[in-house]
Parts: C-alpha cells; structure tokens; sequence
C-alpha cells in the first residue's frame, strides 16, 4: 500500500458498501470481472478497492440487500475550467504508459444535441389528430432505390393495370429501426442471437458488423443485412448471400477516418471461426478500403457485390458523418448505391483512440439534414433510402429524424442498453461485467439470449407504439408522409445557422 | 409435475439462488437477519448449492425423482414420495440423521444439517405463492419451473 504510483488516488469511483446492509454474501465479488470486491481473509469479511471500479453498476444491480453504491468520487483537484479533471488523468496515464488513450462507446464530450433543441408539431382543431388504438396507422417503411416514375400496361380486355416498371429490391421493415452494426467479437454470440431473433420477430433487420456471420445464424439471414468492411473479415460468397442487403462500411461516427479495432483477447474459437483470423490475434480493419479512392472505385465494390448477390440485394454505404458529408452522400447515391448509412459522431464503439471519438466527425442532425437536401436538390433523393445513426436514444429521436430527412435509423446503443448495459465505455476491455463486450465463456453467460432477444423486441414494440402516438398526434396515419417533412419540427433555442442548416423555423414562427 | 430445472448453459453462479432459498426457509423471511442470525444460530443452510467448475456453474437442489435413490435407503421412513404430488417429502421428526441418503443421492442434491442431525432438502417452497424462491431470484432464467417429459 505504501508504494503505490502518486497518481493511483486519482480514481474515478467510489464503492460505497453500507455495513448494515452488507451481509458478506460474495455476490459482488462473483460478479466483478474487474475485482473491485474482494474477501479479505484476514479480516473474514468482503471488502473493495476504490480504484478498480469502472462504474458499470453490475455489484449495485446484483447485490441482493441494496448495500452498495457506486457514486463518481468527488473531484478533489482546484477548480479550472481549461484543465478539467479528466485532462489531468488522461495526461498522468499516458505519462505512466506512452499510449494511446483507448475508449469505449459513443463520446460523452459535451456537444449540443440537437434532438433536444427541437420540437414536434400537433394537431389542433382543424385538422384533426389521429387515436392510433381506433384507426389504422402505418409505420411499414421499404429501404432501396424507388423508380422516378412507373410505368403501367392495360390489359385491354379485363382493363386490369400491370406495372412494367422493374422494381429494384427493397428491404421491408415493419418498424423504421434497426439494430446497428455490431460485430460477433465486439458483442458476443448469445447477443447476436437474441439480436438475429429480435429482428425477425418484430419484423425488421440487424446488422452483423464487420465480424462475418456466424453458419448457425444463416437462418436469420432475411432479417440480417451483412457488412463488408475495410478488414474484410468473414467475407465469403455465402456470407455476401446469407442476408437480405449487403453494407459497405466505409466509416464509423466513433472513429471517423479510421478502421475497427478488435483486441486479440476477444477473439477465442468462435469468433476467429466466423472472422477467418487466427485465435487471440488482434483483428484491425485498415483505415481506408484500399481499393476505394474515388466515387469510381466505389462504384465498382458496389457493382461488385450486387454481381455476387445476383442483384437480389439492395447495397448500402455506410458512412461517418463528416464535414462535407453531402456531397459525399450524392457520390455514393450516383455511385449506385440503393441506401445511404450516416454514422453521427456520437456513435457508440466496441474500442476507438478518445481523442479521435470525441473530436472528429459531426452531429448526425445536422449531417442528416444536409445530406436529405442536397439529395432533393439534386433530384436524386429517390435513387437512395437514407439510414440515420449514431445517438438514438429514444422514439422521439426517431420521429425526429425521419422528419429530418431519414428513411429509417439504426440503434447501437440503446440496444446495448436493452440488455444492461450502463455506458461505463471500457467495451475495449473485454471484461464487461454485464457479459455484452467480451466473449469471456464465464461473462457472456450472463446474457441469456431468451431474455435478451424479449427485451430487445419489446424495445423496438414500445418505440413503435410512441412513435404511432406522435404520428397520429400530428394528424399523419403513416410515417411516409412524415419523412423529410420538416414543418413538423420547430428548434428551440438555436442560432439562426443551425436553424437553416437543420432546415427547419424557430418555435413560435 | 413440475420440478426445478437448472441451465448450465446460462448460470452465472452468483449463488443468488442459494440467498433467495435461505431466506424462503427463514422465520424471518428477511435475508439480512436469515443470512447473519439464523444461518449461525439456528444452523439456517439453503437446500440448493451452486456448484463449479472451470468456466461452467450449475444450481443444484433436490430433482423429485421418480424413483429417489434417497427414500429407498431411508432407514426411518424420515422420506417418502409424495403419491399425489410427486414430490419427494422430507419428515424432519421422524429423520435420525444416519445420512445414508445423503450417500444415496446420486446428484448431491441432499445436504447435512450444520448443527443438528438432520438433513437439509429442497421442499419446492411448498405452499409459497410465487413458487420456488430460487426460480424468481435467478437473475438470468437459469432456473425453470415447469413441467417437462
């Protein structure tokens, strides 16, 4: 105890332990992969240690008498408000390691969030509001290409209408959310699983992430759409037919510009299987695809994958929201894309540098905003569905952003959250005590796919009801006639740039 | 007739179980004073043990067999199956702690008293409303209560 490093007081918890409560039962212990708790011989009772707590709260959830708490220590340095106490800590670390600070989820760095500055419209006397319990309200939401105009032949004799158009293939969701990318590696299979089931039973789609798709999860597959990443892991042609779209990630909103990291020491049998890398090496995606640079080339991965899925597969980009993200979403919809993703910069990740996380890339309203017009103004915004990610946090969000401009949105972290996660960010670690980031046989027990793939399909049901409520509230029975339909929205409290860059009038105009 | 049914698969042993049961077999029926008081005292143990190995954790606690090794070697008639619920019923008064039913229990589901000689073996919470006290504790569907062939 005495000679321990002078910054090792400078933690971020403290384990508060009522010993009226606690009754030494070892529950905290068991479940804590970071060993904070530990039974103290000496002493014959269970003690912790303050300075290996990450905050996660499974001891506070577990522990069967209420006796714990976990409460952030209050910061003792002298108040600054340039040198903030995380930029002292970060600062001793990297002075103690020489490395590169590692995070895990979407940053918590204090940037608007523009989801709070704006406001949804009602219906009021005279046009009336719809009571979605009594009338038919339609959230059904197709993703794909849409033709300008179609095309119809009579049929001169019964005077029947066929349609000539050829449609391009399309993805049929019942409710406008999908579970994000999250790779099999990053979360563990138990949760693909219950992801996998999810999608299939409220009728909409998961994404698989860069970590290939495990042969057991191939009888989802109509309810998978399967990534192909920088890394290419786990890219076969099976793997490109198993789902129902295919999705070129290009960009992440955590980590603009670079590609995904996954430490070696989450990748044991299964997942090297599935990711056709060898067991405990680390898998790192290159930052760039190293046959896109350009539009162009792009156009050939695009072409080249709708070839090896026999054009069976609508192709998706997904994209990180940067500055000019506009114009490069109209590239990628002249590329022949049939939907856009746009990944905001408040994205969730399994691991990520934090300078980069909490510094690069933009908000998602405002690049989703940008990227609806400049696609109407091009005349193009038919040729593409627009996906919008990164920072969903409730049904709100997604009624706001359908009305901004998306087709549909992907939620990460409000999945993880589904099933226990509490954003402490140490996903990199592999250790994550509520058995979602880690592949540990021991840890990823503690999700049960039974109840993870309820919770997460009761997510998606309690979404869609708010969201029918809202829509009916603004007098509109189905989403369709919401998308981009900016007059339902009004900002709050927002300059006049941001207003015009979210397209939208200031409440009261 | 429905029984306990443990999942190795998804057993996290946080001996939770074992808490919910010590605390359903208490006169208080509060886990503080069950678990402080009445385990040293009263030799209070819970009828179920998590057992482990490795990375693989399992609950176990008495299977209601249909045919119990237990009650074929009880000495005392202290056992006895239950004709019309099935279950495998434990007479405290007329058990003489001999244990030859705890060498009989092929899966170690009995235990021994810690202070009296007597024996400790899961009842099914009988006559608790909510059914068995480790099933509703069982923090990640471990344990099951139903009926199965």
């Amino acid at each position: 105890m005495l000679f321990q490093p002078i910054n090792k007081n400078y933690h971020e918890f403290c384990i508060d332990r009522d010993p009226d409560l606690c009754i030494n039962c070892k529950v905290c212990v068991r479940q804590c992969s970071y060993e904070a708790h530990y039974w103290d011989e000496t002493r014959q009772k269970v003690m912790h240690d303050n300075t290996k707590c990450v905050g996660c709260h499974r001891c506070e959830a577990l522990c069967p008498t209420s006796a714990l708490n976990i409460r952030n220590k209050p910061s003792d340095f002298r108040t600054n408000n340039l040198w903030r106490p995380v930029f002292l800590q970060n600062i001793y670390k990297q002075a103690d390691t020489g490395g590169v600070l590692l995070a895990g989820m979407g940053s918590p760095v204090d940037i608007p969030v523009y989801w709070d500055r704006m406001l949804l419209d009602a219906s009021q006397v005279t046009n009336p509001s719809i009571d979605p319990l009594r009338e038919p309200m339609e959230l059904k939401t197709f993703l794909g290409a849409k033709p300008r105009k179609l095309d119809f032949s009579v049929n001169k004799k019964t005077g029947k209408a066929k349609l000539k158009t050829k449609l391009t293939p399309q993805l049929e969701l019942d409710v406008p959310i999908m579970f994000a990318a999250m790779s099999f590696g990053a979360i563990n299979f138990n949760l693909h699983r219950a992801m996998a089931r999810a999608a299939t039973e409220t009728g909409t789609f998961y994404n698989t992430g860069e970590g290939g798709l495990h042969k057991s999860l191939y009888k989802y597959g109509d309810h998978t759409i399967v990534q192909v990443a920088s890394g290419r892991f786990g890219v076969h042609r099976d793997y490109l037919k198993a789902g129902a779209a295919i999705e070129i990630k290009v960009g992440q909103g955590a980590k603009p510009g670079i590609g995904g990291h996954l430490p070696g020491e989450k990748i044991n049998d299964k997942v090297s299987e599935t990711r056709m890398v060898p067991i405990g090496s680390d898998a790192i995606s290159p930052a760039p695809h190293h046959d896109i640079y350009s539009i162009e080339d792009l156009l050939q991965l695009i072409y080249a994958l709708k070839e090896a899925s026999e054009y069976k597969s609508p192709v998706s980009v997904k994209i990180a929201a940067v500055h000019n993200v506009a114009a490069i979403a109209s590239g990628i919809a002249r590329a022949g894309a049939d939907i856009i993703t746009i990944d905001g910069m408040r994205g969730g990740t399994g691991a990520a540098p934090a300078m980069i996380r909490d510094n690069v890339g933009i908000p998602i309203e405002l690049a989703l905003s940008q990227v609806d017009q400049r696609l109407r103004d091009e005349g193009i915004r038919n040729n593409v569905s627009v996906v919008a990610a990164g920072g969903i946090r409730c049904s709100g969000d997604v009624i706001k952003a359908i009305a901004l401009g998306a087709d549909a949105v992907y939620i990460g972290t409000a999945t993880l959250i589904a099933v226990g996660c509490t954003i402490c960010g140490r996903c990199y670690t592999g250790k994550c005590p509520w058995g979602i980031a880690t592949n540990d046989t021991k840890l990823s027990k503690r999700q049960n796919p039974d109840i993870a793939a309820k919770k997460l399909a009761n997510l998606i049901r309690a979404w869609g009801h708010e969201i029918e409520e809202m829509l009916g509230g603004m007098g509109l029975n189905s989403i369709e006639s919401l998308r981009g339909n900016r007059d339902k929205l009004r900002g709050v409290g927002i300059s006049d740039t941001e207003l015009d860059i979210l397209g939208i009038k200031h409440a009261g105009r | 007739m429905k029984r306990v049914y443990p999942d190795k698969e998804y057993c996290i042993g946080c001996h939770l179980c074992e808490l919910a049961c010590i605390t359903a077999h208490s006169k208080s029926k509060d886990l503080i004073i069950a678990f402080r008081e009445e385990r040293l005292k009263d030799g209070l143990d819970s009828c179920k043990k998590v057992f482990e190995k490795g990375d693989t954790c399992v609950a176990i606690s008495c299977r209601h067999c249909d045919e119990p090794s237990c009650v074929a070697a009880c000495i005392s008639g202290g056992l006895h199956k239950d004709p019309e619920t099935g279950r495998t019923v434990y007479d405290r008064n007329k058990c003489v702690g001999c244990w030859s039913c705890l060498m009989a229990c092929p899966y170690g589901a009995i235990k021994r008293h810690p202070t009296e000689s007597k024996i400790i073996k899961c009842d099914l919470c009988e006559g608790r409303e909510e059914g068995p006290a480790c099933v509703q504790a069982c923090p990640n569907g471990a344990l099951k209560f139903e009926e199965r062939d």
